[in-house]
């Protein structure tokens, strides 16, 4: 049987369609529908329960050292506070999972995808589990509120919150309840997300619902948000077959983990990534753009106006914002410069789109 | 004009004459989410009973409308393609989708009365 949130019964009580996704019972959208909830989310704020997500705690003298050896990231440089993306690499060169890894100064917190939780809890106690411990935290809820009415938001609720910036953490209270505050989010706003004891979630929520800029969101508008984005969904564009470089997320590589750097590799498919870094891949991931209203979705295949099969499409669907359909996937190299025009094959006839860049919808992160 | 008709599929059919008219149920529309795309058949082709005979999009998912009774597509509604999401709003009047000139009205009989799909979709919630 699928689990459930500490939100749960609020789900039902605001009328939300409820869907079964990770192992859990999650609102798929509320009656506002989810092209609504996600205009609100980029015009005032939403309320997602993204409590099916895993949390992780990785403590001990060389957590930095053992989680780096698994992850092509900087940790011994994170500071205290701060977190950052990242992601798991597998010996291929492929992605595990892709992750925000916090420094809470006594230990790090990965939140991982709902999905992986497991697939990462093992690899993390079989690679370094006899060094240092590792938990997957239970008994805790995870809210993302999300949109430029966060700051108004925040300000009323907390002095401290309205001063966090971009990728800060702090442990931080809210009314009476106690929760760690991550300025970060999927959607491409400003935002948070607020980890918090089981018991504390609901109440939180409903403190922010109550707040009028905010609506609850469900996860039909998470996908449509963060597709806009042009955010990676693990399991769609990147997974164990693709590798960061293809993926056009190697920026998450610092400098200190490339070919000149002082803690050069050492990660799992070091050696292809650092390759890929200098030699280039065969195949990107793009923006696709389709002609006209049908959206193009997941599994279509990108082909020269011949039928020659250049690539895939790996997301897709409708993108509110812009009142029009957008995807993302991989094509070879020679098509991958934008304005290349494709077709994608939609219910078996051709499509034509266009590549582009991504984001399809401005980053508004808020930056010191 | 008769009485209106319904499949287990969430179709409704409305006679008049030897022509039927072919649109989603409110039950559907609310099921889907906002429509983001149609794909209407064109005019003159022939549909069987059964047959998927337009497209429908939702943020989520695509779908179809199947053709209620066999003939051929006598009249489309246009107005939907610039305004899908017509269908949420009056899915059982102005959110039409197309006109079926029916080649055996017979068919009419393998249809679900009102009250049979209400029972249909109250079992199902």
């Amino acid at each position: 049987m699928a689990e459930r949130t500490p939100l749960y019964a609020l789900h039902l009580e605001l009328g939300a369609k409820m869907v079964e996704f990770g192992g859990y019972e999650m609102p798929l959208s509320y009656p506002d529908g989810i092209i609504r909830e996600h205009t609100q989310v980029r015009s005032s704020a939403g309320l997602f329960d993204v409590s099916h997500m895993g949390q992780i705690v990785v403590k001990g003298p060389d957590a930095a050292t053992l989680l780096e050896s698994l992850i092509p990231t900087d940790l011994a440089g994170l500071p205290n506070g701060r977190q950052r993306y990242a992601y798991f690499t597998t010996e291929q060169g492929g992605i595990l999972d892709d992750l925000m890894i916090s420094n809470l100064g006594d230990h790090f917190r990965l939140v991982v995808n709902a999905a992986n939780k497991h697939t990462v809890m093992s690899h993390l106690r079989s690679e370094i589990g006899d060094r240092c411990r590792v938990d997957l935290l239970t008994g805790h809820g995870l809210l993302a509120l999300q949109g430029p009415a966060t700051q108004q938001v925040v300000n009323r609720l907390s002095s401290m919150l309205g001063e966090q910036r971009f990728m800060e953490v702090t442990r931080t209270t809210i009314g009476e309840l106690h929760c760690l505050a991550h300025r970060s989010g999927y959607t491409g706003e400003d935002g948070f997300e607020f980890s918090l004891a089981d018991a504390d979630t609901e109440p939180l929520a409903r403190l922010l619902l109550e707040q009028e800029q905010v609506r609850p969101a469900g996860l039909g508008a998470r996908d449509s948000l963060r597709l806009e984005a042009g955010l990676c969904l693990h399991g769609n564009d990147i997974g164990p077959e693709i590798t960061p470089v293809e993926a056009n997320i190697a920026w998450a590589i610092p400098a200190c983990r490339r070919a000149t750097g002082d803690r050069s590799g050492g990660f799992p498919g070091a050696d292809r990534i650092l390759s890929e870094l200098s030699d280039g891949t065969g195949r990107m991931r793009v923006g696709i753009q389709p002609e006209g209203r049908a959206p193009v979705r997941a599994h279509a295949s990108l082909q020269l106006p011949d039928g020659e099969s250049v690539g895939e499409v790996t997301s897709g669907g409708y993108g509110p914002s812009l009142a029009r359909p957008v995807a993302m996937g991989y094509v070879e190299n020679a098509y991958s410069s934008e304005g290349t025009g494709l077709q994608a094959i939609v219910r078996g006839k051709p499509v034509p789109v266009t590549v582009c860049k991504l984001p399809f919808v401005q980053h508004r992160y808020l930056k010191s | 004009m008769s009485e209106r008709l319904f499949t287990d599929d969430h179709e409704w059919a409305l006679a008049d004459g030897d022509t039927v008219t072919v649109g989603i149920t409110n039950y559907a529309q609310e099921q889907l989410g906002e429509l983001v795309y149609v794909e209407l058949p064109s005019v003159g082709t022939t549909v069987h009973q059964g047959d998927e005979a337009a497209v429908i999009e939702s943020v989520k998912a695509a779908g179809d409308v199947k053709s209620p009774v066999s003939g051929t597509i006598s009249a489309v509604n246009d107005t939907l393609n610039d305004a899908p999401e017509k269908v949420n709003e009056d899915p059982m009047a102005t959110g039409w989708f197309y006109k079926v000139a029916m080649s055996d009205p017979q068919e009419l009989d393998n249809l679900l009365s009102e009250d049979d799909y209400n029972n249909l979709i109250a079992t199902l919630e």
